[in-house]
């Protein structure tokens, strides 16, 4: 066992790529629910891109194409969602967890011929880079670039929402759709284009997984994330840095646990498996302690159904 | 790979219960053609794409197929009541012969043989045949382990094995001891390190594990989970590995010294033959090498040709029945003597195993 530095930066690195599908996903999710609507159909979400991103890449051959198509099947997935809960009136709750178990089956019946194909070597950046700075190569280089990505979208995200005014229509939308349609603002449609942006980074999301992270199809091979991803958007109070945080807290001691073991720690193995979701919500309970900031951020009518009366 | 199902979360329980909601559809659909023909059904506890357990007794069902014996096949049902149901409309259905392929189909699978005599019931890797109408099975897996065992033992520079485990129950444990055993024979420095991630099934994670290990300095990596994950993290880290249930060789070409192979299908087919000529009688089969429910996928030749040759003979010789995995004396960690010397373990204990033996680090999850 060597804790030398140029290790804990290859730990690091492993870190930073695990926390991609929740980063991404959970990021989606926040602007979704900024604008007041309550999408539970995440997991669901992010296995339609992971199928969708693979067959893409076996078909087409084409990365870019598999990438691609992987948002836009999250897109289409997110707007059957869009469409029952905001021109159908539906219960948020309701259809978010249909959309899932939905996106489960349809992605394993899509899946059928897909099952056991090896995936294709997804291309890094700067690889060179990686194995010639000690520490810091492995931490900044040789990484896809839906990493750089989706390390950028958190603060992306952050101006977005406070610095523009498109962010602040979806800031109003969210907290009082009523006087935010009485400003004019077409509060079904702004909710529409949230849900659709947040498909779309479910299935970038689940994309990642399949072609990047471990490429290959498997049914649900998603196991979950999308669920952590969504509890990660609450625990963050809605704020995209903090979610970022939260992504990586979630990803470090998932994988320092892994290496606990294989170092022969004598810690209880359940306790250890525990630890990533005890750790992340305690880290962000702590650093959320603000209750001004967090009904600040808090998107009031989340959940709520609007409908305009004529 | 024993019960898959209890374990695995509630969200999946939906997923399962929706496709079986489908299943039974189809079923209820299937159920008026029946009685003239003889008809087998199979009851598999993961979808048929799993590329792994479910994935072989689904390959076996085909064998039945090809032998010209009509069959059904209700894919991705829940242990527990879910199971009972599905199992009663097959037999209500006229299905002659029926596989229940997990562990948990256990009660469920006699409780409906008690109502149809006349059907006979086939249950995977359970132990209760409480009428005369059900049958067990299972397979040696852990004769396959002591091959990799030795293969690893051999091939290990750092003489660090990685082992990447699912659940804390006899099966796996069964698993890392034989292993173990067979490598300490060719490599007595040789240690055996494990690392927990409580799941069948999760490439991410089971990726992860693979990599924590190979950090920890794990130069042959072996795994008692479902995905093809850690052989294609060892082929990119350039470390030996192991494919499990079936030939993963495809995945890491490279990496991959040989899988692990359930093979269902001669099980299958014979005992639907018998079924269907009237010769089938009630019986507890557990078959290893020897039967060739466990086989062994091809050899790396990176392995060079003496040893191949050896596991070779070592895979004979187990199959013979003239070298058995749990060859006495064999030591729990504390240094207490499990088999004495020149016993070999019986099945009973084999079947019940919960201890670790001497080598292996760390302790087993309680």
């Amino acid at each position: 066992m060597s804790l030398d530095i140029s290790f804990i930066g290859i730990l690091i690195g492993s870190i930073m790529a695990s926390s991609v599908p929740l980063i991404l996903a959970a990021s989606g999710e926040l602007i979704t629910e900024r604008s007041g609507v309550l999408n539970l159909g995440v997991e669901g979400m992010m296995i339609i891109g992971a199928i969708s991103g693979f067959a893409l890449m076996v078909i087409t051959d084409n990365l870019f194409i598999a990438i691609v198509g992987s948002m836009l099947s999250g897109v289409i997935i997110s707007l059957i969602f869009g469409f029952l809960t905001q021109s159908l009136l539906t219960n948020h709750v309701a259809t978010g967890l249909a959309l899932t178990i939905f996106g489960i089956g349809l992605s394993a019946m899509l899946g059928k011929n897909f099952v056991g194909i090896p995936g294709k070597e997804f291309p890094i950046l700067f690889s060179s880079l990686r194995e010639s700075i000690p520490f810091f190569g492995p931490i900044l280089f040789g990484h896809s670039i839906v990493l750089y990505f989706a390390f950028a979208l958190p603060f992306l995200t952050n101006y977005f929402l406070k610095k523009t005014k498109l962010g602040l229509v979806v800031r109003a939308v969210g907290d009082s759709p009523v006087s935010a349609s009485n400003q004019g603002i077409n509060v079904i449609l702004v909710r529409y284009c949230c849900i659709l942006y947040g498909g779309a980074m479910c299935g970038l999301a689940g994309a990642y997984l399949s072609l990047i992270y471990t490429p290959q199809w498997i049914e649900n091979m998603t196991a979950g994330r999308g669920w952590i991803a969504l509890a990660l958007v609450v625990f963050a109070t809605w704020s995209p840095i903090k979610v970022l945080i939260g992504a990586l807290i979630f990803g470090g001691i998932t994988i320092l646990q892994l290496h606990m073991q294989a170092i022969g720690f004598r810690i209880p193995v359940q306790f250890l498996s525990a630890l990533p979701y005890l750790m992340t919500i305690i880290v962000l309970v702590v650093i959320s302690r603000d209750s001004r900031k967090i009904k600040l951020n808090t998107p009031t009518s989340l959940g709520r159904i609007f409908y305009k009366e004529k | 790979m024993l019960h898959k199902k209890n374990l695995k979360g509630k969200f999946k329980m939906y997923k399962n219960f929706f496709r079986y909601l489908i299943s039974a559809i189809f079923l209820l659909g299937f159920s008026v053609n029946s009685n003239a023909d003889f008809k087998v059904g199979f009851v598999y506890v993961g979808p048929t794409g799993d590329h792994g357990w479910t994935f072989q007794h689904h390959e076996g069902r085909n064998a039945v197929e090809a032998a010209g014996i009509k069959t059904t096949f209700v894919e991705s049902v829940p242990e527990g009541a879910d199971a009972e149901r599905v199992i009663r409309q097959l037999a209500q259905s006229g299905h002659d012969l029926i596989f229940t392929t997990s562990f948990g189909y256990m009660d469920p699978t006699n409780k409906v043989a008690k109502d149809f005599p006349n059907v006979k019931f086939e249950h995977a890797t359970g132990y209760k045949r409480e009428h005369s109408n059900v049958s067990t099975y299972s397979a040696r897996f852990y004769e396959g382990r002591t091959l990799l065992g030795h293969i690893a033992g051999k091939m290990t520079k750092t003489n660090t094995i990685g082992y990447i485990a699912s659940f804390p129950i006899p099966e796996v444990i069964r698993g890392i001891n034989a292993m173990t055993l067979a490598a300490q024979k060719v490599n007595p420095n040789i240690k055996t390190k494990i690392v927990w991630v409580f799941t069948w099934y999760d490439p991410g994670k089971e990726a992860e594990a693979a990599q924590a290990l190979i950090d920890q300095g794990a130069d042959v990596i072996m795994q008692h989970t479902d995905s093809t994950a850690p052989v294609q993290t060892a082929e990119k880290a350039g470390v030996w590995s192991f494919g499990q249930a079936s030939d993963m060789q495809r995945f890491a070409p490279k990496s991959i010294l040989t899988s692990i192979i359930d093979d269902w299908a001669p099980y299958y087919v014979e005992r639907a033959i018998a079924a269907r000529d009237g010769t089938w009688k009630q019986q507890d089969t557990w078959h290893g090498l020897k039967e060739g429910m466990v086989a062994m996928g091809p050899y790396n030749s990176a392995m060079g040709a003496d040893l191949v040759k050896e596991v070779e003979q070592l895979q004979k010789d187990l199959a013979s029945g003239k070298v058995h995995s749990f060859t006495g004396p064999i030591y729990d960690q504390k240094g207490n003597i499990l088999v004495a010397e020149g016993k070999v373990a019986d099945d009973g204990m084999l079947a019940g195993m919960s201890v670790y033996v001497k080598g292996v680090e760390g302790d087993i999850p309680k």
